[in-house]
């Protein structure tokens, strides 16, 4: 058992998992001598040498593709998009041929791999590096989403997704990279993908989120005091809908909480789902608080964007007093 | 001096069997056992019989759109001939030839424009399905070779694409990865002159699109795709380069498709009918044939028994096609994910995505309550 930073333990998972698994290379910009702009692969290099480690040219089309070339003759690859804001490159590649390998194939060709990258505001960086795009994907048929918002999380969701046979996504909340330690086993773990953890449990109210916004939904719930159930979702796609009609079946209430703007955010799904779920057990309006529909702002005004402990405390009290 | 020459270089086109009939026994003696040419010509002459009737299965509402091959079956087919079992073909739409000379049942490329994936699933040889969007499968291409340099097993992949697709992004990441991470690739680009109406100058204006290869440090050359002699030539001369050295290669082959991009085109609205009987004098099955029979490996007899075999051929391949059992709805689920969701596992289940149409209790409980009949 260590104490470690989310981002320790995904190099922890990484090392782990390519130990037992030859099969298994990554790739991406920057990832090799120099560990990551985030040290995320840091020392991989040194460890598994230049052929498991590779230093990609700056193209993430180039990273995405190649990586579904290496994962259809079998390869685990593990590229990695060092900002979610340069996903768009990317965006063909992963959505209309890494998420459909296997479908237009009737199964002759999978695409086995994880794409790592890095996801959300609040770290005081330049522009295009502060956004949440996870709904893009979510809407995209073919692709697994998985969002960690704990140490101990990440190293398990990280070797679930790379054990995974179809093409997962695996966002890092950058925010909580290193925001706090948390006991992660040496020992081998998974968590299983598509299964929302319970984070506090409540009557009065159910309050949905994952990755950074977790942190900000649990700070608000101390902060009110009040009886309150969190769910981090932990899988973005698949959606736990069970463990979320469930509690909110409990509590009536439910306030979802994310980065991403509003309109056809995954608050909007969830809400659907509620709704179809939940009809009779409402007793308020689910409501959202979640990022403007405006363009992540540069980083003088990101935490006006951002859900906060405020944002979340009003949503809290609105919710309960209806 | 202030000024130097740093870097200096040629394109070089090969030519061995042109369309005069001329042959370079230089390059080309040995090169094609006789055999092998005569297989090949045969192979040819069915694959311009699957595309003729694939045209007519389209023209008559029994297939979908399809891209007519015609013209453009050497550079393919050359290279398929020079490939191993274990080597990968990544193409695009314009590569029957190649595609069935590596074992490629015909009938999936009919159920593929009969719109049906079952056309794409192949178990039979190292080839990916069509790729339809341009310019994507060169990364694709590039990955499974890098796969196999990894893994040393001595395989390599060769793609497939126009000289539109040279135009893509993804053209140039994956040259560009594959000769500076030293990716066992062969690049193939089949420059016909037109992507769709869009005129190659258009695409490049360089006085050939081989020296795209150069920019990223790869060997290239220009090579008559109309001449199976020089694409052996080229294809051999690059799979060595590629199992020996690791290194990528850029292969331009100019080729023409005598027929439109698609059934859904009008190749006369853009193309001047002079360059195209310039063309259909250059057409790869005329040379082929003189340089069989002046070798007596051909005749006239022969050649009627080979076109009435690609009839019957062909005529069994579109039985195959029409004949398999219809897909079933549960298909769109099967293959979308390894595993269910239990969302998707409801959808299946009901083909329903309202949540009272999944849910058997909300259906009985409005049911009850009269709310649905």
């Amino acid at each position: 058992m260590a104490n470690l930073t989310l981002v320790q333990s995904i190099t922890l998972a990484l090392i782990q998992e390519m130990e037992k698994d030859e099969r298994i290379i990554l790739l991406g910009e920057d990832i090799g001598l120099n560990g990551g702009v985030f040290r995320a692969t840091e020392g991989l290099f040194q460890r598994f040498g230049g052929e498991r480690v590779v230093d990609a040219p700056l193209a993430e089309s180039g990273i995405m593709g190649t990586a579904i070339g290496l994962a259809m003759a079998g390869l685990r690859p593990i590229p990695e998009i060092q900002f979610e804001g340069f996903m768009g490159p990317a965006f063909d590649q992963l959505t209309n041929q890494a998420a459909r390998f296997n479908s237009r194939t009737r199964g002759g060709l999978t695409c086995p791999l994880t794409l790592r990258v890095p996801v959300g505001g609040g770290i005081h960086a330049p522009e295009l590096h502060s956004d949440s795009p996870e709904a893009i994907y979510t809407h995209t048929p073919g692709l697994k989403i998985v969002m960690p918002s704990s140490p101990y999380d990440a190293k398990g969701l990280l070797i679930s997704a790379i054990r995974d046979p179809n093409p997962v996504i695996f966002f890092e909340p950058k925010r909580i990279y290193r925001a706090f330690r948390e006991e992660v086993p040496e020992d081998e773990y998974t968590i299983p993908i598509g299964e929302a953890r319970t984070v506090c449990e409540g009557e009065e109210l159910t309050m949905v989120s994952w990755g950074a916004s977790v942190v900000q939904c649990a700070n608000a719930i101390q902060e009110s005091g009040k009886n309150i159930e969190l769910i981090d979702l932990r899988t973005i796609n698949p959606i736990d809908m069970d463990t979320i009609a469930s509690s909110v079946q409990k509590t009536g209430r439910c306030v979802i909480v994310h980065e991403a703007p509003k309109t056809c955010g995954l608050g909007a799904e969830i809400a659907t789902g509620i709704m179809e779920h939940c009809f009779l057990n409402l007793e308020a309006p689910v409501q959202r608080v979640c990022g403007f529909d405006t363009i992540m702002p540069y980083y003088k005004l990101e935490l006006d964007y951002l859900p906060d402990v405020e944002r979340i405390g009003k949503a809290i009290n609105e919710t309960l007093a209806y | 001096m202030p000024v130097s020459t740093v870097f200096e270089t040629k394109i070089e086109r090969v030519s061995i069997l042109d369309e005069h009939g001329n042959f370079d026994s230089q390059l080309g003696e040995g090169l094609i056992p006789n055999d092998d040419a005569v297989a090949m010509y045969k192979h040819i002459l069915v694959c311009r019989r699957f595309d003729e009737i694939a045209f007519k299965l389209q023209r008559s509402g029994r297939m979908g759109t399809y891209p007519e091959n015609r013209g453009q079956e050497v550079p393919s087919l050359g290279a398929a001939y020079v490939l191993q079992k274990k080597d990968w073909m990544v193409t695009c739409y314009r590569e029957n030839a190649g595609l069935f000379w590596r074992g490629l049942p015909m009938e999936k490329i009919l159920l593929h424009w009969m719109g049906d994936e079952r056309g794409n699933h192949i178990d039979e040889c190292n080839v990916t399905p069509i790729a339809i969007a341009i310019g994507s499968q060169m990364l694709h291409a590039t990955g499974l070779a890098w796969a196999g340099k990894y893994r040393k097993d001595g395989s390599i992949a060769c793609t497939f694409f126009g000289d539109g697709a040279t135009s893509e992004g993804d053209f140039h990441e994956a040259a560009n990865f594959a000769a500076n991470l030293d990716i066992p690739v062969v690049f193939v680009c089949q420059n016909n002159g037109w992507a769709i109406s869009t005129p190659s100058k258009i695409e490049c204006s360089a006085p050939t699109i081989a020296q795209r290869g150069l920019a990223y440090g790869m060997d290239c050359v220009q090579v008559d795709g109309n001449d199976l002699f020089a694409m052996v030539k080229v294809m051999k001369d690059a799979t060595a380069n590629a199992r020996e050295n690791n290194r990528p290669t850029f292969i331009e082959a100019t080729t023409y498709r005598l027929g439109d991009h698609t059934t859904a085109d009008d190749a006369r609205r853009y193309r001047d009918t002079d360059e195209l009987a310039m063309w259909e004098k250059r057409d790869p099955t005329i040379r082929l044939r003189n340089y069989l029979e002046q070798k007596d490996l051909w005749s006239s007899a022969k050649e009627e028994e080979q076109l009435a075999f690609a009839a019957d051929l062909v005529s069994a391949v579109v039985a195959n096609a029409e004949e398999i059992d219809a897909p079933t709805t549960n298909d769109i689920f099967d293959s979308m994910y390894i595993g269910l969701s239990s969302e998707l596992q409801k959808q299946r289940q009901t083909l329903r995505t309202s949540s009272i149409g999944q849910d058997p209790s909300q259906i009985a409980q409005t049911a009850k309550e009269g709310v649905v009949k």
